[in-house]
């Protein structure tokens, strides 16, 4: 089973769900992976003690122009979608512009005099942790100052999991980078706080879902700060409500530290465990 | 002065302290650069004027009249978006990139591409001037343009209305949706928690602002939830030679000023955080914004 975990946007305590899920399940002895696919900032390794077992690097072939070669018969900047070459061609100039290509291969293809090669480029890694005994935690990580974080995270959800149980922290929002990551759950727990900010992202995501067909349900952080019309928004929708986690200084505090708050309160690291016993049994669908 | 207020992660107060700043003054330009999650709209209100559509750039679209389902396009598609599904041949639209390379060289002509324009840009009045947001579809691409088109009507509006003071609520992240929020800003303000999650997140968004020539300001919200963490991210400000703002306390105020559609300085002008606020926004006006 593949559960997404997603907000409207980052804060809500998204990390702190995914990275206690794990931890709650990762205890009742069940071997379980977790992947970071929020890649702008990837957060979860730093809540575990892991070793680094396999580290990938994610390129995109970028075009390589041989200006001596070329005729300036201008098809590869006709052809680029992406204003992504700079051309001149009185003065015999051609380059391509790193930071707008997006390596769709479209010039290559359009040369026909064959003055385009290509190289690759860095996107991003994608490096897997073993966290003891037999779990898995796979980060993936953008480089600074790349366009999109699209291909690192395709990179990190596309890799063999061998576990039964898949975490997937969603990125925040609801553009691209968010659908790539749920089109591959089975099931998606919004996570949101009790606040019209909170109620007009939790809208948009739950928009997004059923225009996807996904199975969603909604986790309320510091359910006590705030007013009632999330929750009236959830009756009025039909929206399952899986699970409330009260605001505490002792969580926010814990969390701060980089600490699991399921490992200093049993109680909610069973709470967390019954949520997803729940879902399994709901929708649970065997992802092998 | 422009002043763009970012965050590593959301979720550390940015909307709300963007909108403490816009509400001090009687007189200001709020741009709302946050397009996938636009919110500060929740709070003001604004009386939109102008609505414009932005593309977000194109997809692909075969015409099953004429596709003879070679799969040429699907070598070509360096974007995984076609694939072949019970010998049919078909395009994923959130995963095609708008590269027009497959409609280029399908032999049939079976493809065209077709312009994503559900995201849309707003400008308008708000209680204390004026505002312009943008809100992003579902699904689409490319905010850090829409992010530009935003801020050009900005930049326009406050120059028509002689507003001198522009607020700008970023995206979190360090995408180029965040790259587009503070080029050419006179100063930049990074709002982190004290957390061991968000000094990561700090030195992240320092790395990508360090490549522009921007003042760079730092405010640690909620100090007080871990001072060992608050102290990490002064030393770090130091060693890293930025301005460290201020500090404002945890204050559930925050959420009653939301609930109430109100900025907290509206909500509790009266209160420790609000003055506290008004405070790291004078520090950051009244520095001349050098380079
Ligand atoms: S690879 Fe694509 S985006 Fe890059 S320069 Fe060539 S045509 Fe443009
Ligand atoms: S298509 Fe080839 S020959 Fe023509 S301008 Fe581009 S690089 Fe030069
Ligand atoms: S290349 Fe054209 S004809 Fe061939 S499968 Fe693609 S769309 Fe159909
Ligand atoms: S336009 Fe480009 S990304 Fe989209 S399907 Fe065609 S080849 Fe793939």
């Amino acid at each position: 089973m593949k559960i997404a975990i997603g907000s409207g946007k980052g804060g809500t305590g998204k990390t702190l769900l995914s990275t206690n899920l794990f931890y709650a399940i990762h205890k009742q002895n069940q071997k379980i992976t977790l992947v970071d696919c929020d890649s702008e900032e990837p957060n979860d390794m730093l809540f575990f003690k892991g070793e680094m077992v396999k580290t990938k690097t994610v390129t995109q072939k970028n075009p390589v122009i041989d200006s001596e070669k070329c005729v300036f018969c201008d098809k590869c900047n006709e052809w680029c979608n992406y204003n992504a070459i700079f051309y001149v061609k009185e003065k015999k100039v051609i380059r391509v512009l790193e930071d707008l290509c997006h390596g769709c291969g479209a010039c290559s293809v359009a040369c026909e005099f064959g003055a385009i090669t290509e190289k690759d480029v860095e996107l991003g890694v994608v490096n897997t942790f073993k966290v003891p005994v037999d779990s898995t935690i796979i980060e993936t990580r953008l480089k600074v100052g790349v366009y999109t974080p699209v291909p690192v995270l395709k990179a990190g959800i596309s890799e063999k999991i061998d576990t039964d149980h898949v975490i997937f922290d969603s990125p925040p929002g609801t553009s691209c980078p968010f659908i790539q990551t749920v089109e591959r759950a089975d099931y998606v727990i919004l996570i949101t706080e009790p606040t019209p900010f909170g109620l007009s992202d939790l809208r948009q995501s739950v928009e997004t879902l059923k225009t996807m067909n996904k199975k969603y349900g909604v986790v309320v952080n510091r359910a006590d700060l705030g007013d009632n019309a999330l929750y009236d928004y959830l009756k009025s929708e039909n929206i399952p409500l899986l699970m409330e986690i009260p605001f505490s200084k002792k969580i926010a505090e814990v969390y701060s530290r980089g600490e699991l708050y399921a490992e200093h309160d049993e109680a909610f690291a069973q709470q967390l465990y019954s949520l997803y016993i729940k879902i399994l049994k709901n929708h649970g669908i065997s992802s092998n | 002065m422009e002043l763009a207020v970012i965050s590593g992660k959301g979720g550390t107060g940015k909307s709300s302290i963007s909108a403490a700043f816009a509400t001090l003054s009687e007189r200001v330009m709020v741009v709302d650069c946050d397009v996938d999650a636009a919110n500060l709209y929740l709070l003001f209100h604004p009386t939109i004027h102008k609505e414009e559509i932005y593309v977000a750039g194109e997809s692909a679209i075969i015409d099953e009249s004429k596709c003879t389902d070679c799969g040429l396009c699907m070598t070509y598609c360096r974007f995984d978006a076609i694939s072949e599904v019970n010998g049919k041949i078909i395009i994923n639209e959130t995963t095609c990139d708008g590269c027009h390379l497959c409609s280029r060289i399908c032999p049939e002509q079976a493809i065209t591409m077709v312009e994503n324009n559900k995201s849309r840009m707003y400008s308008g009045d708000f209680r204390n001037g004026k505002m312009v947001y943008g809100k992003l579809a579902p699904g689409e691409e490319n905010s850090g343009k829409l992010v530009a088109m935003v801020r050009d009507e900005a930049r326009k509006t406050a120059k028509e209305n002689n507003l001198d003071t522009i607020v700008i609520d970023g995206p979190p992240g360090i995408g180029c949706a965040v790259i587009s929020s503070i080029t050419g800003v006179d100063n930049v303000l990074i709002i982190t928690e004290p957390s061991l999650s968000g000094i990561h997140d700090l030195k992240r968004t320092v790395e990508m602002t360090s490549k522009f020539n921007i003042k760079t300001w730092v405010l640690i919200n909620k100090y007080d939830l871990n001072e060992t963490a608050t102290k990490q991210i002064e030393d770090l400000c130091v060693h890293l030679n930025i301005n460290l703002a201020g500090k404002l306390p945890f204050d559930k105020k925050f959420v009653s000023a939301m609930i109430n559609c109100q900025s907290i300085v509206e909500y509790a002008p009266e209160s420790d955080v609000s003055k506290k606020i008004a405070q790291v926004f004078e520090k950051i006006n009244q520095k001349p914004a050098e380079r």
